[in-house]
């Protein structure tokens, strides 16, 4: 058996199939506010097929809060679907089409009226079709469901076949099931406010779990993961997970969250916790069978979480030079595999000038015996290091300026110099800011 | 004699029944190497070799971060993921820029001279797996705090890398790896102030050359030097636990030295 829904109009945040989910799994939505749902097997829980009608018009009246339509519907149960449809459309109330007696209910109905997409037929066909019925004399379903087969396959052709079966209630079909919505939401409260972390991570193992079992289900995976938490002193804490790559590894995940927790905390006990995500196709990847070996996304993400506790997330990740000439200007993105073939496997690294150099964060203040403004005897001390001996060797100065507009300008001589000490000898770079004739060494040539 | 024959007798009964090569001598694969993007180190040591640890050691000045971008700039290019743990944060990435290191395959990690977490971070990177080379920079820290790692570290990260394509190096300024390094370089030149190569950093090819380096009050009762590769003037002496062939078994002094280096 099978019920129709059909309804004149809804309010624009309800939804006439999510409404009709709740009373069965197949669904078909014929257009929109028409529906129709496959009842058998839903006795034990709703009764008798008149009972379920009524169920479905007393739940519709409902407010939406309370899953309701705030609407009146017509229902109409029939034993094929297409007889239900032209019943709940055509007739208000509750409508029950006995199987075998469609003409009884549907008969009076006009002809005109008769839903020729119900059977895959052209509009333009049907038009003609119902243009001869009507210089036939063909008023209504019953009258056309009357005629003899063989006489209208003869004069209609295969078309009015179908459509005298649709006017006599006969037609046999599949539903169209359209799936549920796929909902990446999962959310749960706590009966107890939760203010340590491991006890929050039996909250987050079954959401992420719920999470990566609704996307696998669809192959889908996720690049970004929001997970909100309600505190007791009733402020909310929001984290957002973007990852490089689109997962659905629900150990990750929670490992991840967990790391990012530890390094952000809330700042109160956690009432209820919210997880949702970005879904995204899987990312497909062909390595090839030269490329070298790379790190496993996966661990890769977690390996710069567990980095990123370690040392701090400012830290870590690929360095990058910045667009300007201020000294050790650079900043850090955040690391990514890059999978592209190395383009420039060729390159001869012996044609550069592979000179190292080590440079000091901050600078080391320097005390400088100059000589005619030469450096002759440099001595520095810093926490960590030092930094004394005699100029044997020099070169420069480089006089370097910048930014002059900015409050953070820069200006300074900048000088190679050969220190020894002990018997050792080193080259370091030093330079003197003209601003405050102070002398720093910025590093260590190496 | 006839227990010598009875051996021969009782091996060929064996051989026939189990198969012929039992007996034989089971030869362990061909270490696989890493370049360090140095022609004539790679000749005098073969390479960096993979699944283990290298160190490599000198004092200040002696070329140690030059090998390292070096090695940094061939593996990079090669296509090898690559880290640095740097526990003082001293890498410089304009210098590493014009040494032709590929950025977007390196992951530098930034120590604050915390030596533990160096360690922790380095393990936690040899774990994930997938890197090509990872290198700990522990050059500038004191002599005193580098003999005091304990031994089971290094055990550790050479245990971790064992069958795994990864090449750990150590840069220091003492040996500390002891017996855990397959191959230890120590760099041991003094520099030397070449006025060859009037070399500084160049900008990298993004950067608009705003910076000028004009060299003022130049003097002139002293010549313009500047200083060059470092490298090139060096004396490196290589160590190996592991003997990558026959042939560069010896142990060779100033090789590098004589190299005819462009």
């Amino acid at each position: 058996m099978f019920a129709s829904i059909h309804v004149q109009q809804i309010p624009a945040n309800l939804s006439l199939p999510e409404f009709a989910y709740n009373f069965s799994p197949v669904v078909e939505e014929h257009r929109p506010g028409t529906v129709v749902i496959d009842v058998d097997g839903c006795e034990l829980l709703f009764g008798s097929a008149y009972q379920l009608a009524n169920e479905i018009s007393f739940r519709a009246k409902k407010p939406g809060l309370e899953g309701g339509l705030e609407s009146t519907v017509s229902v109409a149960i029939a034993a094929n679907p297409d007889a239900a449809i032209h019943a709940a459309t055509r007739l208000q109330g509750i409508t029950f089409v006995s199987p075998g007696e469609e003409l009884t209910c549907l008969g009076e109905f006009p002809v005109a009226h008769l839903d020729y997409s119900l059977v895959n037929i052209e509009k333009k066909v049907a038009d003609e079709i119902l243009e001869t019925l009507k210089l036939w004399g063909i008023r209504t379903f019953a009258d056309f469901a009357l005629l003899p087969v063989a006489g209208v396959s003869e004069r209609l052709g295969q078309p009015g076949v179908r459509l005298q079966q649709l006017a006599a209630g006969k037609t046999e079909r599949h539903l169209k099931v359209k799936p549920p919505a796929p909902v990446f939401a999962y959310s749960i409260e706590l009966e107890h406010a939760i203010t340590e972390l491991e006890p929050l991570s039996f909250v987050f193992a079954p959401l992420l779990h719920q999470l990566c079992a609704a996307l696998n289900a669809y192959a889908l995976s996720t690049n970004e993961l929001r997970v909100v938490m309600q505190l007791e002193n009733r402020t909310s804490h929001e984290r957002k997970l973007t990852l490089p790559h689109p997962m659905r590894d629900h150990k990750v995940f929670l490992k991840l969250l967990l790391l990012d927790t530890e390094m952000h905390p809330p700042q109160a006990a956690v009432r209820s916790v919210s997880i949702t995500c970005e879904p995204v196709k899987p990312r497909v990847l062909q390595n090839g069978l030269f490329v070298p070996l790379a790190p496993a996304p996966d661990k890769l993400e977690l390996t710069l979480a567990r980095l990123a506790k370690l040392v701090g997330e400012e830290n870590i990740g690929s360095p990058a030079l910045l667009d300007t000439h201020r000294p050790d200007a650079f900043t850090l993105r955040r690391f990514t595999l890059n999978t592209k073939a190395a383009n420039n496997r060729q390159l001869a690294i012996d044609n550069r000038q592979c000179l190292g150099f080590r440079i000091f964060r901050p600078p080391l203040r320097a005390v400088v015996q100059a000589e005619q403004g030469w450096p002759m005897q440099i001595s520095a001390w810093g926490k960590q290091r030092s930094v004394y001996g005699k100029v044997v060797s020099l070169a420069g100065p480089w006089r370097t300026t910048g930014d002059w507009w900015r409050g953070d300008r820069w200006a300074r001589d900048e000088w190679d110099v050969m220190l020894e000490h002990s018997g050792q000898q080193a080259v370091y770079r030093i330079y003197r800011e003209l601003k405050t004739e102070t002398w720093f060494v910025e590093g260590n040539y190496d | 004699m006839k227990a010598a024959l009875s051996k021969a007798e009782l091996e060929a009964d064996i051989a026939g029944r189990l198969g012929g090569d039992v007996f034989k001598v089971h030869e362990k694969p061909a270490v696989e190497t890493l370049s360090t993007g140095i022609p004539e180190i790679d000749a005098l040591t073969g390479g960096l070799p993979r699944g283990a640890i290298s160190e490599v050691f000198g004092h200040a000045s002696s070329g140690r971060t030059s090998l390292m971008y070096s090695m940094l700039a061939y593996a990079t290019t090669q296509g090898e993921t690559c880290a640095l743990i740097d526990t003082n944060d001293l890498f410089a990435p304009a210098a590493a820029a014009a040494a032709g290191i590929d950025f977007d395959r390196l992951l530098w990690v930034r120590g604050a001279g915390n030596l533990e977490h160096a360690f922790k971070a380095t393990d936690l990177l040899l774990h994930a797996g997938g890197f090509g080379l990872v290198i700990l920079d522990i050059g500038d820290v004191a002599a005193k705090d580098t003999r005091r790692i304990i031994s089971s570290w290094w055990y550790r990260f050479r245990h971790t890398v064992e069958d795994r394509p990864t090449v750990i190096v150590v840069v220091s300024e003492e040996a500390c790896t002891r017996s855990c390094a397959a191959l230890t370089l120590e760099l041991n030149g003094a520099a030397e102030w070449s006025r060859a190569n009037p070399h500084r950093f160049v900008a990298p090819r993004n950067v608009m050359p705003m910076r000028k380096q004009t060299p003022v009050n130049r003097p002139v009762n002293r010549p313009s030097v500047t200083h060059g590769n470092l490298l090139r003037l060096n004396t490196i002496k290589v160590n190996r636990q592991r003997p990558l062939s026959p042939s560069l078994n010896e142990v060779r002094f100033g090789a590098y030295h004589n190299a005819s280096v462009r």
